[in-house]
C-alpha cells in the first residue's frame, strides 16, 4: 500500500454564519505521520471531517491531486467513539464491512479478515459482539475493520482520547508498527503532547477559534521508537505547551470561562 | 427480614440463597394467580351467579363449550383475524415507516394526517368501516390492519430518525453507497423499533377485533361476549374474557420467543 499526498489549499469551513476554520493551507506528503493539536472547539475534528468529505468546504481539498468532493475509500476514517462499530455484527463481520460491500468472495473476505485481526490483536475475539469487548479492544477493531480497505489515508479524531493510560501506551505502540508497516498517511487529531511526539513526523499546532487556522508547524526529526526522556523530547514538548496554552488561554477567555485574580 | 432470620454472622452457602432465589421467581406468580382465584370464589359466594359466577361454574361451561366446539370456533376467527390483519399492518408499516423516515418531504407532507389521526381510536372507525366494506370479514381484517400499520409506521419512522449519524458516515467511508447504508446500517439499526411497534400493534389488535366483533360479526369472541347478554350467560362473557386473555399471552410470547430467536443480534 501506498500513502497519498494531502493537499490544504486556503480551506475554510462554517456551519451557516459561523466561520469555524479559515484559510488553512497545509502539504502533506505521502506516507508522513501528521498531528493535529489545539485548544478543544477550534475546529480539530471539523478539519479532519472535511478531509474525509463530510463537509463542504471553501478552498481546495486534494487527495493525491484530486479533489475531495465526498466520503470515499481512499480516506478510512477512525472515529473518537467506538459506537460506529455495528453492533448487530461480530468483529469479524464488522471488519469484513467494506470487503463485503464490494462483493469480496467469501474465502478471501476471510483471509484478509484474519490477517488484519491479528494485526491489531482481536483474533480470540472474531467471533465476539462489540458490547462484549473492552473500549480498547473495540478501537482496535475500528482500526482493523478501517486498515482491510487499504485506504491511502487515515484520519483519526482522537481515537485514544476515551482510554486509560495503559491501553493507550499499548494502542499508541500497536499504530506506530501498522503505520510503518502499511506505509498510509495518517492525520491523527489529539489533545495530548506526548501522544503526538511519540507519534508524528509533524505536529500542526491550530489557533483558537473561530477562524482558527494553523499557528505553528513543528517537524519532529526523531527516530522511532522515541524516548520521552530526551532532551530534545523535553525542549519540544515545552515548546508545544507553551504555543497550545497560549491559544487555550486565548479560546477560555472567549468562552468566558478564565477569571484572573484581580 | 421476615423470613430470614440468622445472626448477622451466619452467611447461608451460595447454592441455597440460588435456590431460594429461584424459587421465589418460579412461585410467587403461580400463588398470586391461586391467590386471585380463591378470592374470587369466595366473592361469587355472596353475589348471585348472574352477577358473577364462580371460578368452578365458569370452568364448567368453558370444558361445555369446547366440547362442541364453539369455544374453539370462536377462538380461531379472532385468531385468523388478528393475524392476518397484524401481519399485512406490519408488511405494510415497516417499508413506510423506513419510506417516510428517509424521506423529511413524504414525512411533512403526510405529518398532519398523522397528528389527527394518531388520537382517533380504530373502534371509531367500525361503523365506517361496516358502510364501506359490509359486514364480512374484510372489514374486520381492515380495522386490525388500519390499527397496526399506524403503531408499526410511527415506531419505524422514530427509530430511522434515531440512527446513529456517525454509523453512517462510518459506512460511507467504508465505501456504501445509498443502498448499501439503507440495508446495511439503516434497516438493521431499526429493527428493534419495528419489533416494539409490532408489539403493541398485536396488544392493540386484540381491542380492536373485540370492538368489530361486537359491532359486526355472527363468530368470534367479540361476538360470543355479545350474545351472551342475550341469554344472560355471564359465564359465557368469562370464558370469552379469560380465552382472551390467553390469546393474547400466547400471541406475544409467540412473538417475543420468534423475535428472539430470528432478530436476537438486532436488540
Ligand atoms: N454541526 C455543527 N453545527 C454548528 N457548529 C458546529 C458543528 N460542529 C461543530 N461546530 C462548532 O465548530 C467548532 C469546532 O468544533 P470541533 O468539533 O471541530 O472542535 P474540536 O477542535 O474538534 O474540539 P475538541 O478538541 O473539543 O474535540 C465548535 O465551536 C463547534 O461548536
Ligand atoms: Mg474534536
Amino acid at each position: 500500500m501506498q500513502g497519498a499526498s494531502i493537499s490544504l489549499d486556503h480551506v475554510g469551513i462554517s456551519f451557516g454564519d459561523a466561520q469555524i476554520v479559515s484559510n488553512v493551507n497545509l502539504e502533506i506528503r505521502p506516507g508522513e505521520f501528521i498531528c493535529l493539536l489545539g485548544p478543544s472547539g477550534c475546529g480539530k475534528s471539523t478539519l479532519l471531517n472535511a478531509i474525509a468529505g463530510f463537509l463542504p468546504v471553501q478552498g481546495r481539498i486534494e487527495v493525491n491531486e484530486s479533489p475531495v468532493t465526498g466520503p470515499g475509500l481512499d480516506r478510512g476514517v477512525v472515529f473518537q467513539s467506538a459506537e460506529v462499530l455495528f453492533p448487530w455484527l461480530t468483529i469479524r463481520e464488522n471488519v469484513e464491512y467494506g470487503l463485503r460491500l464490494r462483493g469480496t468472495p467469501a474465502l478471501a473476505r476471510r483471509e484478509k479478515a484474519d490477517h488484519f485481526l491479528g494485526l491489531v490483536g482481536l483474533t480470540h475475539a472474531a467471533e465476539k459482539f462489540p458490547a462484549q469487548l473492552s473500549g480498547g479492544m473495540r478501537q482496535r477493531a475500528q482500526i482493523a475493520r478501517v486498515l482491510i480497505n487499504e485506504p491511502h489515508v487515515v484520519l483519526m479524531d482522537e481515537p485514544f482520547g476515551a482510554l486509560d493510560a495503559q491501553t493507550r501506551e499499548v494502542l499508541q505502540v500497536e499504530l506506530d508498527r501498522i503505520w510503518r508497516e502499511s506505509g498510509c498517511t495518517i492525520v491523527f487529531v489529539t489533545h495530548d503532547i506526548w501522544e503526538a511526539l511519540l507519534l508524528a513526523d509533524r505536529v500542526v499546532v491550530m489557533t483558537a477559534g473561530p477562524r482558527a487556522g494553523i499557528k505553528t508547524i513543528e517537524t519532529i526529526d526523531l527516530p522511532h521508537p522515541r524516548d520521552q526522556g530526551s532532551s530534545e523530547c523535553l525542549a519540544l514538548f515545552r515548546r508545544l505547551r507553551d504555543d497550545i496554552g497560549a491559544e487555550v488561554k486565548q479560546a477560555l477567555r472567549q468562552q468566558g470561562l478564565n477569571r484572573e485574580p484581580v | 427480614m421476615s423470613d430470614t432470620t440468622q445472626s448477622p454472622g451466619v452467611r447461608l452457602p451460595l447454592s441455597t440463597l440460588r435456590f431460594k432465589a429461584m424459587a421465589t421467581k418460579v412461585s410467587v406468580g403461580p400463588l398470586s394467580v391461586l391467590a386471585g382465584l380463591l378470592l374470587w370464589h369466595v366473592a361469587s359466594l355472596y353475589t348471585s351467579p348472574l352477577f358473577l359466577p364462580s371460578p368452578l361454574t365458569v370452568w364448567r361451561t368453558a370444558l361445555e363449550m369446547l366440547a362442541d366446539g364453539s369455544l374453539l370456533e370462536s377462538v380461531a376467527a379472532s385468531a385468523w383475524r388478528i393475524a392476518a390483519g397484524w401481519a399485512a399492518g406490519v408488511a405494510v408499516g415497516v417499508p413506510l415507516g423506513v419510506f417516510m423516515g428517509r424521506f423529511p418531504v413524504i414525512r411533512l407532507m403526510v405529518d398532519p394526517y398523522i397528528e389527527f389521526f394518531r388520537f382517533i381510536p380504530p373502534i371509531a372507525f367500525v361503523t365506517l368501516a361496516v358502510i364501506w366494506l359490509g359486514p364480512g370479514e374484510i372489514t374486520k381484517i381492515a380495522l386490525i390492519f388500519y390499527t397496526t400499520v399506524f403503531i408499526v409506521t410511527l415506531n419505524t419512522i422514530a427509530g430511522v430518525k434515531a440512527v446513529n449519524p456517525l454509523r453512517l458516515q462510518a459506512a460511507r467511508s467504508l465505501g456504501a453507497n445509498a443502498i448499501s447504508e439503507m440495508t446495511t446500517v439503516i434497516l438493521p439499526s431499526t429493527v428493534p423499533f419495528m419489533v416494539t411497534g409490532a408489539r403493541i400493534a398485536m396488544g392493540n389488535s386484540f381491542l380492536t377485533v373485540v370492538s368489530a366483533e361486537i359491532v359486526s360479526a355472527q363468530t368470534g369472541l367479540g361476538a360470543m361476549i355479545w350474545t351472551a347478554r342475550n341469554f344472560a350467560r355471564t359465564d359465557w362473557v368469562f370464558v370469552g374474557i379469560i380465552a382472551l386473555g390467553i390469546l393474547g399471552y400466547v400471541f406475544d410470547r409467540v412473538l417475543r420467543l420468534a423475535s428472539n430467536k430470528l432478530l436476537n443480534r438486532y436488540q
